[in-house]
């Protein structure tokens, strides 16, 4: 494609052709996916099912949630493996590299990693118990660690 | 245990300063968490180019003043999407931890963000996952000091 001698406005249209065919991300599919998270309180995209996991960082966030006693009914999962278009999109739609990513009320929140760390320092208690996903547990009694 | 060691090598044993005969007998956990922060530990294998163009980058980005690579392909290389293509490169995995002051003030997520976007290239030729621990210094210190209290190794 030569832009040789090209007016401005032909440059324009074509760079914008190129980059969007470069995207993976049509805008139909990054609709889909707004839609998916703003639709559902909590959102994994992952490797596999919760039931059959696929990748050991999307089995562990999983498992995560189950511990932090999440209803199997509130947790809304995206197979990736599935669908190579939302596996290739929904790393441009976050603007990142790796699968599995949580989504809460429409915000992406992290990783395996970070969901990890979060569990571990009571962050991701303290989220969901805010977003009305798990319920509040009642204060341990006086004396108790 | 000490009475069997000392009739065994008696006059050895004996001779050595007690710091060195408890350290004989079972490591401390203080032990363990300053030699395996100290200590280099020489990799099996010779860092791929994948891995070496990693550290020089992260390296010259945050100064750190600790950083860990470990290569985890090997243990990922079962799995389906990785036997789906053949089984990878064998520098597909790694699990990264960074000390360095260029984290403090931001989330975790400001923090993968960083390094993230620091090794899009990578990610763009066949990295598929990376494992990350982002600390600044003072953060470190405190992990090290409350593993060290529960008993374990870092």
């Amino acid at each position: 494609m030569s832009f040789a001698r090209a007016g401005f406005r032909t440059l324009v249209a074509r760079t914008s052709i190129i980059l969007a065919q470069r995207r993976a991300l049509s805008a139909e599919a990054r609709k889909l996916i707004d839609s998916a998270v703003q639709e559902n309180p909590l959102v994994v995209f992952m490797k596999g099912t919760p039931e059959t996991p696929q990748c050991g960082f999307s089995r562990a966030v999983c498992q995560i949630l189950d511990v932090q006693g999440v209803p199997r009914e509130k947790l809304k999962t995206f197979n990736c493996l599935e669908d190579q278009e939302l596996r290739e999109g929904i790393k441009e739609y976050s603007e990142w590299p790796t699968i599995p990513q949580v989504y809460i009320k429409g915000e992406f929140v992290g990783g395996c990693d970070i969901v990890l760390s979060m569990h571990q320092s009571g962050e991701l208690e303290k989220l969901l118990v805010k977003e009305g996903l798990v319920p509040e547990l009642p204060p341990l009694p006086e004396g108790e660690k | 245990m000490q009475g069997l060691l000392a009739s065994t090598r008696a006059r050895t044993v004996l001779a050595l300063p007690p710091l060195f005969r408890r350290a004989m007998s079972s490591p401390t956990p203080q032990a363990l968490a300053e030699a395996s922060s100290s200590r280099a530990r020489s990799p099996v294998r010779v860092p791929g180019p994948v891995e070496t163009t990693m550290q020089s980058k992260l390296i010259e980005a945050f100064q750190p003043s600790l950083i860990r690579i470990s290569n985890d392909s090997s243990k990922h290389s079962h799995h389906a999407p990785m036997r789906a293509i053949g089984g990878g490169s064998g520098e597909t995995h790694f699990a990264v931890a960074l000390v360095s002051s260029a984290f403090s003030g931001k989330t975790q997520i400001a923090r993968h963000r960083m390094v993230n976007s620091l090794l899009k290239e990578e990610f763009d030729a066949g990295l598929h996952a990376l494992s990350l621990r982002l600390r600044t210094p003072q953060e470190w210190e405190k992990e090290v000091d409350a593993a060290v209290a529960e008993g374990k190794g870092q």
